[in-house]
């Protein structure tokens, strides 16, 4: 019975929630706009760090403290955007996963007196959890407590939100030169489109998006730890994205829950007769394999288009 | 925008009906290179680019008259999409100056010159392969409310825009036979179909100054046709053409003015019939017998002719030795 509830279970739960905004995210900045960013762990760190350490450390109010997260989102995505957007696309991939590394060396090594180090930042959740109207769920097949059921409200209606604010505006012309942009910047620039500010508006739009990822992380777990934004939680959220589609709307969230599922599943499959350490190397195997028999036979991932993808080879 | 520039067909009465003032002028003009235009809208004055030792472009000084069509043309490698790179802010010369209608394009981006109305298209096609024909098409429309992140998810702030963009975009997709294709994918039009995607797509922009490179390679003869009245009514409409093309045939059939182009510097500059018979085009890039249709007869006498140089250079030579 574990073998499907736990994967069910930890389908909705608030990690997979937390890589959904990141590959959302990352859907805007690859699947619309071109853009490599292998750097949006820095953004689930900024925003998640801003949070934790304003509310912890400064008692500043919850809401606000998701403000300055934000804030601190954009600020990074200039940051990143102003030196590297004007040069060729490999030179974003190069600093934002330099970015990247930084932001977690800076999270583990400086202002221990707020940063704590390894130990991480504690104490900032209770702004949010006194919002909490709910009680401890205990369902026939599926049981979460009051505040991971909280998250995952809150979460969850985000999701929805960001959702269709990502399908309105890739229907506009808004989306129409980010996706122009992603074929041809030159064309684009010959039609008198500021290529360069859609550019940062796309990677700061999406930078936000995974910030948003931080906050559900910082919240679901109660705490943040600088090892939580590994540069490889940008690879997983990636191949989320791709497992779902890139430039479709639902593909982040579809194959974030897949992948969760998928890889919570293995983990209770093979509980029995391994150790835990043999049996996280065996997944992360198993993912490599998984991704090559994607590529092999559904390339353009469960939501894709396997008439788009051909166009490339012409 | 072009209604300013609409040149009245009137003029002198010297002037034959139906040609415009502005390329009446050019009649009174030298055939030199470089020669300065009565009213440019295009001028560019010591323009230089290389590419490590390569000289591409050397231009000494180019203009082009506002409401007229002028050629760009020259050999393979002569410099001539180096130079459309530089005029429209796609490249960076090495030194020079450019204006347009008056105004400095220094430090001025590509994109911004296409909003002040010189759009250029690109020898090799860049159409947006994952993006419809009708898509293509209205991306090019310009000052859309739309393309703001903040106005954006309200559809209802760029809706009406965006319906008479899509009117017009039909409009030149019908004139350009590729109203049957508008919701294809650009990347699935074939190659000829892409040159006329993305030469109407420049239409989109409302340009004063169209800069066309190459539009009618891959386009087959009956659409050639077509084309030349299509940018023949470009000219009507008060807009500028400049274009590179090695079709002679339609050079000789629209251009008001040609200018040619060899080892990055302009050689030649005038009428139509006055450039192609200069003796310099004719050596640098038309051939000999580029106005006589290559027949068997004619291949005979051109292979006997070219008999006798070599016969003559080798008594030459004999001459020099001895
Ligand atoms: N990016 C570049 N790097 C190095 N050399 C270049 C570059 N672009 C052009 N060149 C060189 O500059 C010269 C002019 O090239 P250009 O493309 O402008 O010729 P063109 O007149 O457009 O020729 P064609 O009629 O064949 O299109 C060529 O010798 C070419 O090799
Ligand atoms: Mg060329």
């Amino acid at each position: 019975m574990d073998l499907l509830t736990t994967p069910l279970h930890d389908m909705f739960g608030p990690v997979t929630l937390s890589y959904v905004f990141l590959a959302m995210g990352l859907n805007i900045h690859y699947g619309y706009t071109g853009l490599l960013n292998f750097g949006q762990a820095a953004f689930a760190a900024v925003g998640a760090y801003t949070l934790a350490v304003s509310v912890a450390s400064f008692d500043i109010p919850f809401v606000l403290a998701i403000l300055l997260g934000v804030l601190a989102a954009v600020l990074l995505g200039l940051l990143m955007g102003i030196p590297t957007l004007r040069l060729r696309a490999d030179y974003l991939a190069i600093v934002t996963i330099a970015v990247a590394e930084s932001c977690r060396l800076i999270f583990s090594t400086q202002w221990k007196s707020h940063f704590h180090a390894r130990d991480g930042v504690r104490g900032f959740v209770g702004g949010f959890r006194d919002l909490n109207p709910l009680p401890d769920y205990e369902g026939r097949v599926l049981s979460y407590n009051r505040n991971d059921l909280w998250v995952m409200i809150v979460g969850w209606a985000l999701v929805a939100l960001v959702c269709l604010l990502v399908w309105l505006l890739m229907r506009s012309p808004w989306g129409r030169v980010l996706k122009g942009i992603r074929e041809d910047e030159n064309a684009v620039r010959s039609l008198g489109k500021n290529v360069y500010s859609y550019k940062m508006q796309a990677l700061v739009f999406g930078g936000v998006i995974g910030a948003f990822g931080g906050f559900i992380g910082a919240l679901g777990n109660a705490s943040v730890v600088p090892d939580d934004y590994n540069t490889d939680v940008t690879f997983v959220a990636l191949t989320m994205l791709i497992l779902g589609g890139a430039a479709r709307v639902m593909s982040p969230v579809v194959g974030a829950m897949l992948f969760w599922g998928l890889f919570s599943f293995m983990g209770v499959l093979l509980d029995d007769v391994m150790s835990s350490n043999q049996i996280t190397m065996i997944r992360w195997i198993l993912v490599g394999v998984a991704l090559m028999l994607l590529m092999i036979f559904r390339p353009q991932g469960i939501f894709g288009d396997k008439k788009e993808l051909a166009l490339d080879a012409r | 925008m072009p209604a300013d520039v609409h040149n009245s067909p009137a003029g002198s009465p010297a002037d034959s009906p139906g040609v415009p003032a502005a390329v009446a002028a050019l009649a009174a003009l030298e055939t030199e290179p470089g020669v300065a235009k009565p009213d440019p809208i295009l001028v560019a004055d010591k323009v230089s680019r290389t590419f490590g030792g390569l000289v591409a472009v050397d231009v000494d000084h180019f203009e082009v008259q506002r409401g007229t069509i002028t050629a760009l043309i020259g050999p393979n490698g002569a410099g001539k999409t180096t130079f459309f790179n530089l005029l429209t802010g796609f490249d960076r010369a090495d030194s020079g100056t450019r204006t347009f209608n008056g105004r400095s394009l220094k430090r001025i981006s590509a994109a911004k010159v296409a909003r002040m109305g010189m759009v250029r298209t690109f020898q090799l096609t860049k159409v947006l392969s994952k993006l419809t024909v009708l898509e293509n098409m209205r991306l090019g429309a310009p000052k859309q409310s739309g393309e703001r992140f903040w106005v954006g998810p309200f559809r209802f702030l760029w809706d009406g825009q965006e319906k008479e963009n899509t009117e017009r975009a039909r409009e030149l997709l019908a004139r350009f036979k590729l109203d049957a294709k508008e919701s294809d994918f650009a990347g699935e039009l074939s190659g000829g179909q892409r040159k006329l995607l993305e030469m109407a797509r420049s239409l989109m922009v409302e340009p004063e100054l169209v800069m066309l490179d190459e539009p009618m390679a891959g386009v087959n003869p009956a659409l050639k046709q077509s084309l030349l009245d299509h940018v023949r009514s470009l000219r009507d409409e008060g807009r500028t053409v400049l274009f590179v093309e090695h079709d002679m045939d339609m050079v000789r059939d629209i251009s008001d003015w040609v200018v040619v182009m060899a080892q990055g510097r302009i050689i030649a500059e005038g009428p139509p019939d006055t450039v192609m018979a200069d003796r310099r085009v004719i050596d640098a890039y038309l051939g000999a017998h580029h106005d006589t249709d290559i027949t068997e007869l004619d291949e005979e006498t051109i292979a006997s002719e070219a008999e006798a140089e070599i016969a003559a250079e080798r008594l030459d030579e004999g001459r020099e030795q001895a």
